[in-house]
C-alpha cells in the first residue's frame, strides 16, 4: 500500500490540480466581481460555478488553429511545457506529514528548477507565433523572468540557512515554533514579489500586458492551446501560493495561538487559499509598472534587499551559535 | 453688421489694410460678427504670416464648395473657398481669412510652416474637395481610403449609396484594396534601418485594446523604444458633414450627438447655438439653465469614462468599474429627464425638447451629494498610487507654446498653464451667471491632464448645484417662428399657427442666409459648427471643428523616444473619441 501511495497521490494532484485551476478561474472572477462592484459569472449553476464547465466545453470545441506563418512544432510544444513544468513542481510540495509525492533533500532546488523551465514556454510561444506583439511579449518575459529568478532563489537562502536543509519537509518542521514569515520577513517580501513575476500575473503581467501588447506572447493562441497557457498560469499561481505557505507560513502547522488540533491538511489548504485571495486582490488593486521600471526595481531594490537579508541571517545565526 | 465687437477687430483690420492695401480685401458680414476677410490667393501666404504674431492658433481650416450656392452677394467669385479661422488667446479674438479658388486651378500654398497643425487640415481639404496645397509634404487622403474615387464633400459627389452604381467587390477590386493596405515604411516617411540596426514596424491599431476605438499608429521601433510614430485616422469616418447637407436643420440634431459620442447633448449645444445665431433666436432663461445643467452632467459622464479608462490603460484593473457604476447612476438621471442615455438628442432649436420632469431636482441633488466623496476615494485609489505616478508623471510633456502651435484646446491646453476656457472667456448660453473656477496645472504631462479633468468634474458639480438651486421658471422653448417643433398650444385655435406648425415640422424651418459658428467648451476641448445657410431648409455646408482632431496630430511630437507603454499612457491621457476625430 505504501508503495502505491505516491502514485495515488500523484494522480490525485494531477486531477485536482487541473480541476483546481479551472475552479480558480471562476473563483477569481467572482472575487474580482465582489471587489469591483459587479457580479462576475453568476448564471450557470449555483453561484455561477457551472461557468467553469461552459468555458471548458467552449475551449475544447474551438477550432484548433495553428497559424500558417508560425513554427509549427515549437508552437504546439510551448503551451504544454508550462503545464508540465508547473505540475512537476507540485511533486515536492508537502501538503501534510507524509502526504507528498516525493521527499527529496533538494526539494527547494527542484521547485526552483521547475519554475525556471516554465519560462521557456512563454519565450518559445512568443517566438514561434511569428507575431510582433508575441515577440515583444516573449522578449519581456525573457528579461523579466531571468532577472526575477535570481532574487527568487536568493530570497529563499535565508530560510535554507535557518533550516540547514533544502528539504521542504525539514523546512516545515523547522517552523513548528516560529514561522519564517516573522524571522525572514525580507525574504518573504522578495519571494512574494518574485513569485508574482514568475507567474506573470498583474501587476507583473508585462509579457501579456493586454493594454500594450494585445495579448502578448499568446496573441496567436486559441482553443485548447490557449487553455493550456491559462492552466499553466493558474497552476503557477497555486504552486507559488503553496510554496509561500510551505516556506514562510509554517506549511501544515496551525497558527501558534490555536495549535495543531485541526488536521494538518486543512491548515495547509486554508493558508494556501488565503494567499491565493491575496494574489487576486493584488491583481484588482495595482497598476502595471513599465518594463524598464520593473527591471530597475528588480536590480536596484530587490537584489540589495535579498543580499542584506542573507547577510543579516548569516550574522544572526553565527551570533546565536556563539552565544550558545 | 456694426457691433461693439467689430470695433475690437478694427485694429487688426487697420493693420492689414496698412500693410497690404485696402483694395485687396473684401469684408464679408457674418451672423457671428467674426471679422471675415476675402483675400487674393497671391497674398495669402504673406497675410497669414503677417497675422501669425497676433493669432497664434490655427483654429480651423476647411473648404466650401460654392458652385451651387445661390445667395452669396457681396462675396468675390469662387468655385471653392478655403477658410482659415484663426484664434488669438491673448486678445480673445478671432479672424476668418477666405480665399476663393476657381475650378481648373484649385491650388494654393501650404501654411504648415506658419502653423504646424495645418498639415492634417490641408490633407482633409484635399481629400474632401480636391484642393491642392502646394508644398505640402504628404498630401495623401486622410479620412477616406486611398482607393476612394472623387472628393466626397463636393456638391456633385453622391451622398447616398443609392445614387451610385451597386458596389461590387470582385477579385480585381480585392487585389487593389489589398495592395493599398500594404505597409511601405517609406510612404510613411520612415526608414527601414539605421546604420547599426534594423527597425521593427509595429502596427498599433486600428484594432487594439488601448486605442479607444479605431485609431491606428504605425510605430517604428528600436527594441521597445519608439523611434517614430505616424498616426493614421479615418477608420471611423461616417460623413457627418455630408449628411448635414441632406438633413433639415432640425433633423440633423441626432447626428451631432454621435460626433463626440461621450459628450451627448454637449454636441447639440454647439450645433444649436450656431443655428440660433443664424436665426437670431433668443433662448429663454429656463432653457438656457437646463441646457447648461445637462451639458455639465455630460461633462462629468465623459470625464468619468476618461478617468476609468486612463487608469485602466496604465494597468489598474478595478477603478474603471467604479467609475462606470457612477456613470450608470448619472445615465439614470439623464434617462429620467430626456428619455435617452448616451445620445438623447434633446436640445431643440430655440430651447429644449421637454420641460424637466417632476422630482428631477432630488435626483440630481442626491447624485451631486454622492459624487464628491467617491472622487476622494478614487483619488486615493488611483491618482495617489505611486506606480501610476511613475507611469505618468513627466510622460508626454508639451509646453504651452507647443499646445497652441498644434491647436490643442480644452484640458490638454489648460494642463500647460494656460487658463483658456470658453465658458469663462466667452460665456455662451448663460455661463456668465455661474460661479466656478477653471482648473489649471503646469507640467503638461499625462498625470496633470488626468488630474485636471478630475478637478473639472468637481467644478461641474458646483455648476450643477447652482443650476438646481436657482432654476428659473418660465418657458423651456423660445417663442420664435424658427423654434422647432413650434409651441403647439394654439395650433388648434388659429389657422396661422397651424400652418406654421405644419410647415416647420414637415418641411423644416428655413434659416436665414448667412454664416456663423459658435465655440463651446466641449468635454474634450473647443468644439464648433461652422454653418453656412443658403436660405433653405438644410445647411449648405456644415463644418464641424472638433477638438480631438488636432490632439491626435501631435502624438508623434510627444511620444517619439519613449516606450510603447508610455505611448499607451499618452493616448489614454489625451481623451479622444474617434468619432470626434473622423466625424
Amino acid at each position: 500500500m505504501s508503495e502505491l501511495m505516491p502514485v495515488i497521490l500523484a494522480l490525485t494532484i494531477l486531477i485536482s490540480g487541473v480541476a483546481g485551476a479551472a475552479v480558480l478561474t471562476w473563483f477569481e472572477r467572482r472575487l474580482l466581481g465582489v471587489w469591483q462592484d459587479r457580479y462576475g459569472p453568476n448564471r450557470l449553476g449555483p453561484l455561477g460555478i457551472g461557468q467553469v464547465v461552459a468555458d471548458m466545453i467552449k475551449l475544447l470545441f474551438k477550432d484548433d488553429w495553428i497559424p500558417p506563418f508560425s513554427d509549427r512544432v515549437v508552437f504546439i510544444f510551448a503551451p504544454t511545457a508550462i503545464v508540465v513544468a508547473m505540475m512537476m513542481g507540485f511533486a515536492v510540495v508537502p501538503f501534510a506529514p507524509g502526504m507528498m509525492i516525493i521527499d527529496v533533500n533538494i526539494g527547494l532546488l527542484f521547485f526552483l528548477g521547475m519554475t525556471s523551465l516554465a519560462v521557456y514556454s512563454v519565450l518559445l510561444g512568443g517566438l514561434a507565433s511569428n507575431n510582433k506583439y508575441a515577440l515583444l511579449g516573449g522578449l519581456r518575459s525573457a528579461a523579466q523572468m531571468v532577472s526575477y529568478e535570481v532574487f527568487m532563489g536568493l530570497s529563499l537562502m535565508g530560510v535554507v540557512m535557518m533550516t540547514g536543509s533544502f528539504s521542504l519537509v525539514d523546512i516545515v518542521e523547522a517552523q513548528t515554533e516560529v514561522w519564517f514569515c516573522f524571522t525572514q520577513i525580507l525574504g518573504l517580501i522578495v519571494f512574494v514579489i518574485a513569485g508574482i513575476a514568475e507567474s506573470h500575473r498583474l501587476p507583473f503581467d508585462l509579457p501579456e500586458a493586454e493594454h500594450e501588447l494585445t495579448a502578448g506572447f499568446h496573441t496567436e493562441y486559441g482553443g485548447m492551446k490557449f487553455a493550456m497557457f491559462m492552466l499553466g498560469e493558474y497552476l503557477g499561481l497555486m504552486l507559488i501560493s503553496c510554496m509561500i505557505v510551505t516556506l514562510f507560513f509554517g506549511g501544515w502547522h496551525g497558527p501558534m495561538f490555536i495549535g495543531d488540533w485541526l488536521p494538518p491538511f486543512f491548515w495547509f489548504s486554508f493558508k494556501t487559499f488565503i494567499v491565493i485571495c491575496f494574489f487576486v486582490l493584488l491583481r484588482a488593486a495595482i497598476p502595471r509598472p513599465r518594463y524598464d521600471q520593473l527591471m530597475s526595481l528588480g536590480w536596484k531594490v530587490m537584489l540589495p534587499i535579498t543580499l542584506v537579508n542573507i547577510l543579516i541571517t548569516g550574522a544572526a545565526l553565527l551570533w546565536i551559535e556563539g552565544v550558545a | 453688421m456694426q457691433t461693439a465687437e467689430s470695433m475690437v477687430h478694427s485694429q487688426v483690420e487697420e493693420g492689414l489694410y496698412r500693410q497690404f492695401g485696402r483694395e485687396q480685401f473684401t469684408v464679408q458680414p457674418t451672423a457671428d460678427s467674426i471679422l471675415t476677410l476675402w483675400v487674393p490667393r497671391a497674398l495669402l501666404s504673406d497675410i497669414l504670416r503677417f497675422l501669425k504674431p497676433q493669432f497664434s492658433m490655427l483654429y480651423d481650416l476647411f473648404a466650401i464648395d460654392e458652385r451651387t450656392r445661390e445667395n452669396r452677394s457681396g462675396q468675390p467669385a469662387a468655385d471653392y473657398t478655403v477658410v482659415y479661422q484663426l484664434l488669438s488667446m491673448e486678445r480673445n479674438d478671432d479672424i476668418r481669412i477666405k480665399v476663393g479658388l476657381s475650378e481648373p486651378d484649385l491650388s494654393l500654398p501650404t501654411c504648415i510652416s506658419v502653423w504646424p497643425n495645418a498639415n492634417w487640415y490641408e490633407r482633409e481639404a484635399w481629400d474632401m474637395f480636391g484642393v491642392v496645397f502646394d508644398g505640402h509634404p504628404n498630401l495623401y487622403r486622410i479620412l477616406l481610403p486611398p482607393t476612394w474615387e472623387g472628393h466626397a464633400l463636393r456638391k456633385d459627389h453622391p451622398a447616398r449609396a443609392t445614387e451610385m452604381a451597386p458596389f461590387e467587390m470582385g477579385p480585381e477590386r480585392v487585389a487593389k484594396e489589398q495592395e493599398a493596405l500594404r505597409f511601405r515604411p517609406e510612404e510613411w516617411g520612415m526608414e527601414k534601418a539605421s546604420d547599426d540596426s534594423e527597425y521593427m514596424f509595429l502596427n498599433l491599431g486600428p484594432n487594439h485594446p488601448s486605442v479607444h476605438g479605431v485609431f491606428r499608429v504605425a510605430l517604428q521601433l528600436d527594441g521597445e523604444v519608439i523611434v517614430d510614430s505616424v498616426p493614421d485616422i479615418g477608420y471611423h469616418h461616417r460623413g457627418a458633414e455630408k449628411m448635414a447637407e441632406r438633413q433639415t436643420w432640425h433633423t440633423y440634431i441626432p447626428y451631432t450627438d454621435r460626433i463626440d459620442y461621450l459628450g451627448g447633448v454637449m454636441n447639440n449645444l454647439a450645433y444649436i447655438q450656431s443655428v440660433e445665431m443664424l436665426g437670431g433666436i433668443v433662448v429663454p432663461e429656463r432653457a438656457k439653465i437646463i441646457r447648461i445643467m445637462l451639458a455639465e452632467l455630460f461633462r462629468i459622464s465623459s470625464h468619468l469614462v476618461f478617468y476609468g479608462t486612463f487608469v485602466q490603460d496604465v494597468g489598474q484593473m478595478s477603478p474603471v468599474f467604479y467609475m462606470f457604476a457612477d456613470r450608470e447612476r448619472l445615465f439614470g438621471i439623464i434617462e429620467a429627464i430626456t428619455g435617452g442615455r448616451m445620445h438623447p438628442a434633446w436640445f431643440r432649436i430655440g430651447g429644449v425638447s421637454q420641460d424637466l420632469p417632476e422630482g428631477w431636482d432630488t435626483m440630481i441633488r442626491e447624485f451631486i451629494d454622492y459624487l464628491p466623496a467617491r472622487l476622494d476615494h478614487y483619488d486615493k485609489m488611483a491618482m495617489q498610487n505611486k506606480m501610476l505616478k511613475e507611469r505618468t508623471v513627466g510622460i508626454g510633456v508639451y509646453t504651452k507654446q507647443e499646445a497652441i502651435d498644434w491647436g490643442i484646446t480644452g484640458p490638454g491646453l489648460r494642463a500647460t498653464g494656460c487658463d483658456w476656457d470658453v465658458r469663462k472667456k466667452r460665456p455662451y448660453g448663460g455661463y456668465d451667471q455661474f460661479d466656478f473656477d477653471v482648473p489649471v496645472s503646469h507640467n503638461g504631462d499625462c498625470y496633470d491632464r488626468a488630474e485636471l479633468r478630475i478637478e473639472e468634474i468637481r467644478q461641474s458639480i458646483r455648476i450643477i448645484r447652482q443650476c438646481v438651486d436657482n432654476m428659473p421658471g418660465g418657458p423651456y422653448k423660445s417663442d420664435h417662428r424658427l423654434t422647432t417643433p413650434p409651441p403647439k398650444e394654439r395650433t388648434m385655435e388659429d389657422i396661422e399657427t397651424l400652418i406654421h406648425h405644419f410647415l416647420n415640422v414637415s418641411w423644416g424651418p428655413v434659416v436665414p442666409t448667412g454664416e456663423a459658428s459658435v465655440m463651446i467648451e466641449a468635454t474634450k476641448g473647443i468644439n464648433s459648427y461652422h454653418l453656412v445657410s443658403d436660405g433653405g431648409t438644410n445647411s449648405y455646408r456644415t463644418r464641424i471643428r472638433t477638438p480631438s482632431f488636432p490632439h491626435l496630430q501631435q502624438i508623434p511630437l510627444i511620444s517619439n523616444g519613449l516606450m510603447i507603454p508610455d505611448l499607451i499612457a499618452i493616448i489614454a491621457s489625451i481623451d479622444f473619441v474617434m468619432a470626434d476625430v473622423d466625424r
